[in-house]
């Protein structure tokens, strides 16, 4: 028995900040000491704060200390663990209060937070099967397997109202049933952890913090629909969640939670991963099923859909990993339970990747209809260096931007299409008055088109041409008649691609251009970039009543690009100005301006 | 596993452990003085005792263990002081394995107050 247990998170972000070191010196530490009967050191998945890692926590008083460095280890191990004096140095600073400290739960950060999906991550010990049965775990499957038939749990599921993590919102319990419905030899569960969309990380976090939940809800979408063998799709460049999943699965099958007649009821499932190299397009499920399969990931037209026709031409369900996280929960809490949070037609929570313009860089996990003003300023602690909020970027490649008029609208999946955006995975990308949404554009349209697997035309092609024009506009070359251009063609891909790649290419320049057209017309009329991005319309000048003549720029600038003599104002040569602004971030009289 | 009873005595067993992880403003705190005087006089082995016995009780949900430095008594320590919510601050000093393991029993679990521990019952001059 431990009186005390110290959590050093194990998640991406904290592992290359440096946790691994911190847990060896622990470790070491608390040996030193002679606590290593009293203390454990446990690693855990995410805590969401990765601003702030390496985090640790200490239960039972819940100290959060971030930012740990590995110096600060024995001054913990000797103050807190030996002494019990909180280290309030290391403290989040957020939980210090003239009061004394206050507890994690009421910081801002985690204040309006609700974590389903997450409500393992960063408590228990992700390689350690013992302490995800501890939580509750399994006892789903246990309930379903001895109490439910799979026509209750898919009434469960209905009623809760769970719709698709993935970004597509399609209802979970529907799925099931049609899968149900259609009678085959063999039938499977699949799980879609091929998380593609640049900036979102929540199905990695996840499957590194709590990989039984994943394992634990595929077994009941197996009894559910009656299939007894599961594959997860995980990309290869998730070696952590890759590693943890491996252990997840031999530890439910050396406790026969995954196998050959489970808890004596007859039902047999088992799971098996398949790695992912990485293509964006494979997060599609007709073109992750052909991957599973072996063949080149690429989409097939619909229908026949998975449900009918799906891997190995077997009927098939494919959901996200965040899905399937909510799933046991639902399960042991009930259908109303779940039901009760979120809005009219969405319901539960979501889970977020907060990423650019923020304060608290991280994963967050809210109930459905949530304020995106609540997300941003109260979770996420605002737009750093006083910066104006210009547009929030949801649902990557595929979505679309929220500008300020919205700020206020309650995030779920159909307000976010109505305003042309999607709730996508959840990245959750903010922007402040110094990004320009021409370049924001331009930069997803670069990863579609690196991304299109090139099996139709609209998409292969056209995504192509509209990066063409894109770039054409960012260098000043562009006309009107460009941008009407761009516009049609947008639609064109839309209406016309293959699979979801393809039609929702066209998203983030199309919402752009809904909600800043004006920034599109100075690129192109005006040949200016207002944010002062676009390198090909800037040009950079000294103010010569300001310069003072150090030749402080002068030094700095790698191309010699600046000329005079000391004491007298310096001139730019614009010939030779590569615009890479090393001058004015040097200017200590803030004589260099850009225009 | 074959039966949901192996599932649920996994369960029993860790949830004394995991449940030290919780965060609740509702808990019951127990505190241990573990400064210098309060580790020279013995409140090592207290703080060990009662930690294992919430845990072994099933008792972490509800109560949380936890250390502090010096309150100024030392001629009285070890000193374990329990918070209830909503509830006086009981001191209870001169502590030992045992008469921790009396309080978890009478106390956290009976909720009766041991009176003859508690600092009240001592003859401060």
């Amino acid at each position: 028995m431990y009186r005390s247990h110290v959590l050093v998170c194990g998640g991406t972000g904290c592992t290359s900040s440096g946790s691994q070191q911190i847990m060896e010196a622990l470790k070491a530490e608390i040996e030193k000491v002679g606590l290593q009967d009293e203390v454990s050191v446990v690693q855990t998945g995410c805590h969401g704060l990765c601003a702030l890692g390496p985090i640790m926590i200490i239960y039972p008083d819940a100290s959060f200390y971030s930012m740990v460095k590995v110096e600060d280890i024995p001054e913990i191990v000797s103050e807190h663990l030996l002494k019990g004096r909180v280290v309030t140095r290391l403290l989040y600073q957020e939980t210090v209060t003239q009061a004394g400290v206050k507890a994690l739960i009421d910081t801002d950060f985690y204040k309006k937070q609700h974590r389903i999906a997450l409500r393992n991550c960063g408590v228990i010990n992700p390689e350690v099967i013992e302490e995800y049965i501890g939580t509750g775990g399994y006892a789903a499957l246990g309930k379903v397997l001895t109490e439910m038939t799979p026509d209750d749990v898919i009434k469960c599921l209905t009623d809760s109202g769970l719709r698709g993590r993935g970004g597509g919102g399609f209802p979970t319990g529907l799925k099931w049933k049609l899968a149900r419905q259609n009678d085959a030899d063999q039938k499977y569960v699949c799980c879609n952890a091929d998380e593609g969309d640049p900036g979102a990380f929540m199905d990695r976090s996840v499957l590194e913090g709590d990989p039984h939940a994943v394992l634990e809800a595929m077994a009941i979408a197996g009894y559910a629909i009656g299939a007894n063998q599961g594959y997860i799709y995980v990309r290869a460049e998730y070696p952590i969640a890759v590693e943890r999943l491996k252990i997840a699965i031999s530890q439910a099958r050396e406790m026969e939670l995954l196998g050959k007649d489970i808890f004596g009821t007859g039902f047999d499932f088992d799971i098996d991963l398949r790695l992912g190299a990485g293509a964006f397009v494979c997060g599609e499920e007709t073109a992750l099923m052909h991957s599973i399969e072996g063949n080149r990931g690429e989409p097939k037209p619909r229908p026949p859909f998975p449900a009918q026709k799906g891997l190995f031409d077997k009927p098939t369900i494919l959901n996200n990993v965040e899905t399937y996280a909510n799933i046991p929960q639902i399960i042991l809490n009930g259908a109303e339970w779940f039901a009760s949070m979120g809005t009219e037609k969405s319901k539960g929570t979501k889970v977020f990747a907060l990423g650019g313009k923020i304060h608290n860089t991280g994963l967050v996990e809210i109930p459905m209809g949530t304020t995106l003003r609540e997300v941003i300023e109260e979770i996420g602690g605002g737009i750093p260096n006083g910066k104006k909020f210009k547009a929030a970027q949801t649902g990557g490649p595929s979505g679309g931007c929220i500008p300020f008029e919205h700020f206020d609208i309650p995030i779920d999946y159909d307000n976010l299409i109505a305003i042309g955006s999607m709730m996508g995975s959840g990245g959750l990308i903010v922007m402040d008055e110094d990004d320009c949404m021409v370049d924001i554009a331009k930069f997803f349209l670069e990863f579609t088109v690196e991304e299109s697997c090139g099996k139709c035309t609209p998409c292969r092609v056209g995504t192509k041409r509209m990066l063409e024009i894109l770039t054409k506009i960012t260098k000043g070359q562009a006309t009107m008649e460009d941008l009407d251009k761009l516009e049609e063609l947008c639609y064109y891909i839309k209406e016309n691609s293959a699979c979801g790649l393809g039609q929702t290419a066209p998203n983030p320049v199309l919402s752009t251009l809904r909600y800043f057209r004006d920034e599109y017309e100075a690129h192109v009329k005006e040949k200016r970039c207002p944010a002062g991005v676009c390198k090909a319309l800037l040009s950079y000048h000294i103010n010569a009543d300001k310069c003072r003549g150090c030749t402080l720029c002068a030094r700095n600038c790698p191309n010699n690009a600046i000329n005079g003599s000391v004491r007298n104002p310096h001139i730019i040569d614009q010939e030779k100005c590569i615009k890479c602004g090393a001058c004015m971030e040097k200017c200590k009289f803030g004589a260099i301006y850009k225009q | 596993m074959k039966s949901l009873e192996e599932l649920k005595a996994i369960r029993n067993k860790m949830q004394g452990q995991v449940g030290l992880r919780a965060e609740d403003s509702n808990q019951t705190r127990v505190v241990v003085g573990m400064a210098t005087c309060g580790i020279a006089s013995g409140a090592r082995p207290v703080l060990n005792a009662l930690s294992g016995l919430v845990q072994e009780k099933g008792l972490t949900g509800k109560v949380a263990v936890t250390q502090t430095g010096c309150i100024g008594l030392c001629q009285y320590e070890p000193i374990v002081e329990v918070m209830e919510p909503g509830k006086s601050k009981i001191t209870y000093i001169k502590m030992n394995p045992d008469k921790a393991a009396e309080i978890v029993e009478r106390h956290l679990i009976g909720g009766h107050v041991v009176e003859e521990y508690t600092l009240n019952s001592a003859d401060i001059k």
